[in-house]
C-alpha cells in the first residue's frame, strides 16, 4: 500500500506520495519552481540550487528535487530570501563562463536565460571571470562549446541512464571541472557515442548543439526523455 | 513645466542601441515634449553637460577613453541607464578578455596590414587590459539589457524614469533580446 503523508505547501495543505520529492509536489500543485539540473525522467543531481526552498525547521535553504517529502513538514517557495539565493546562483553561473547571449547559439531558446529573465537578472554583480575555454567540434554532427556549459550533467546522465552509452564524464574540481567524452579523448574519435543526440537535446544552455546551427537558431526538444521512459515503463508510445 | 535633460553617450558598442533609440519613431516628438536632448552621438553638442537627469549609455569601458568619458558622465548624471547587452555584460566586446589585449591589437594593425603594419602611438586611445561593463566602473542606477533593447522597451523605460518610476525592466527585455 502507498504511504501518503501531509505537508503544508506555501499555507496550503496538501497531500502527496511518501516515495515523492519536494520537487514533484510542488509541480504537482502547478507552483513555478525555476530548475536547471533536473530533467524529468533522469536521476536527480541537486547541484545548481536553483530549486531551494525553505523548509520549517531546517538549518539552511534545501534543494526541493533531492529532499523527500515527510510528514508534517512546512515548506515555502517564494520567500524573497529565496529569491536572492535564485539570482545569486544564476549571476554566479553567468560569471563564471563566457556567456554572450547576442552571438549564442541558444539565443532564446535557453534555459540559464530563461531563468535570468524569470527572476529579474538585469545584471551581474560578480566580475566576469572570462576564463579561456575551448571548442570540441570534432563530432560529426554535434558541437561541444565549453564557454556555455553550466554543469548540470544532465548530459551525463541521459547518456548512461537513457541511451546506455556512458559518454560523458565529469573531470578536475572547482573552477576546473569540465565535462569530458570518453576519458578525455575528442568526442569525434569516441567509440561509445552512438550519435543519438540525446546530450545535446537535454543540454539547457548551447554547450551542446547541432553542427551547422548559428546564432539563435539551435531549439531542443526537452520532452523526448518523458516519451522514452514512459514508452519503456509503461508500454505508453504517445508522441 | 520644465523638461528634464537627456543625454545618450556611446563607448564600445555597434551604434544599434542608438538605432534602436531612433526607432522609438514619432514617439521621439511626444518624449521630446518632457526632455532636451542635451548631448548625445545624435545631436551636435560638442560637451558634455553640468547637470543632467537621465543618460543612456550605450557600450561596453575598452579603451582609456571610455574610461575617462563614463566617470565624467557618471559625475554629472542624476539617472544613469546602462543600455543594452555591452553596457551590462560587456558582451560582444569582451570577447577577446580570454585570450587578452596584445592579440587584438596585434591582429588588428599588424597581420591583417599589408601597408607599413605598426601600432598605434597616438590618436587611437589605449585598450585596456580587460573590456568590464559600465557598473564595473561606476554605479549605474537602471540596467537596460538587450542586443540591442527594443525601441519599445527603450520608450517605456524612459517614460517611467521621466514619470520618476522604476521601470520594470524583466517585463521589458532580457539579455540577448
Ligand atoms: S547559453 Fe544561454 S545564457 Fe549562455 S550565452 Fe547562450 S543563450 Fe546566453
Ligand atoms: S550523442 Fe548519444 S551516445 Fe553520443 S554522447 Fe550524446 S547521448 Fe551519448
Ligand atoms: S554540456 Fe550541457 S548538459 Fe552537459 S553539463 Fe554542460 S550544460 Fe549541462
Ligand atoms: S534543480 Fe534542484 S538543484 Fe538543480
Amino acid at each position: 500500500m502507498e504511504t501518503v503523508v501531509t505537508l503544508t505547501l506555501n499555507g496550503e495543505m496538501v497531500s502527496a506520495r511518501a516515495d515523492q520529492t519536494l520537487l514533484d509536489v510542488i509541480r504537482e500543485q502547478k507552483i513555478d519552481l525555476p530548475t536547471l539540473c533536473h530533467m524529468q525522467g533522469l536521476s536527480e543531481r541537486g547541484g545548481c540550487r536553483l530549486c531551494v526552498v525553505e523548509v520549517q525547521g531546517a538549518p539552511r535553504p534545501m534543494a526541493a528535487c533531492v529532499t523527500p517529502v515527510t510528514e508534517g513538514m512546512v515548506v515555502r517557495t517564494h520567500t524573497p530570501e529565496l529569491e536572492h539565493q535564485r539570482r545569486l546562483v544564476v549571476e554566479l553561473l553567468l560569471a563564471e563562463r563566457n556567456h554572450v547571449c547576442a552571438v549564442c547559439v541558444v539565443n532564446g531558446h535557453c534555459d540559464l536565460q530563461w531563468a535570468a529573465a524569470k527572476l529579474g537578472v538585469a545584471s551581474v554583480r560578480y566580475e566576469y571571470l572570462h576564463p579561456d575555454l575551448t571548442m570540441d567540434a570534432s563530432h560529426a554532427r554535434f558541437v561541444l562549446d565549453h564557454n556555455r556549459c553550466i554543469l548540470c550533467t544532465r548530459c551525463v546522465r541521459v547518456c548512461d541512464e537513457v541511451e546506455g552509452a556512458h559518454t560523458w564524464d565529469i573531470a578536475g574540481r572547482g573552477i576546473k571541472t569540465r565535462v569530458i567524452t570518453d576519458l578525455s579523448r575528442p568526442w569525434g574519435d569516441s567509440p561509445s557515442c552512438t550519435s543519438c543526440g540525446k546530450c545535446v537535446q537535454v543540454c539547457p544552455t548551447g554547450a551542446l548543439f547541432e553542427k551547422g546551427a548559428t546564432v539563435a537558431e539551435m531549439t531542443k526538444e526537452r520532452d523526448f526523455v518523458g516519451w522514452i521512459i514512459r514508452g519503456r515503463t509503461k508500454r505508453e508510445w504517445t508522441w | 513645466m520644465t523638461k528634464l535633460k537627456l543625454a545618450t553617450v556611446w563607448l564600445d558598442g555597434c551604434s544599434g542601441c542608438h538605432m534602436s533609440f531612433l526607432d522609438i519613431d514619432e514617439r521621439l516628438l511626444e518624449l521630446v515634449e518632457k526632455v532636451d536632448i542635451v548631448y548625445s552621438p545624435l545631436v551636435d553638442f560638442k560637451a558634455f553637460p553640468d547637470a543632467v537627469d537621465i543618460t543612456l549609455v550605450e557600450g561596453a569601458v575598452s579603451n582609456q577613453d571610455d574610461l575617462e568619458k563614463i566617470k565624467k558622465v557618471r559625475a554629472h548624471t542624476r539617472l544613469l541607464v546602462a543600455l543594452g547587452d555591452c553596457a551590462v555584460t560587456a558582451n560582444v566586446p569582451s570577447m577577446r578578455n580570454p585570450f587578452g589585449v596584445d592579440q587584438v591589437v596585434k591582429r588588428a594593425y599588424e597581420e591583417n596590414v599589408t601597408l607599413q603594419p605598426q601600432l598605434p602611438t597616438q590618436a587611437v586611445p589605449p585598450l585596456l587590459k580587460r573590456v568590464r561593463p559600465v557598473h564595473d566602473i561606476v554605479t549605474v542606477d537602471v540596467h537596460l539589457p538587450g542586443c540591442p533593447p527594443s525601441a519599445d522597451a527603450i520608450f517605456a523605460a524612459l517614460v517611467a524614469l521621466v514619470e520618476g518610476r522604476t521601470p520594470d525592466v524583466a517585463a521589458l527585455t532580457r539579455f540577448g533580446a
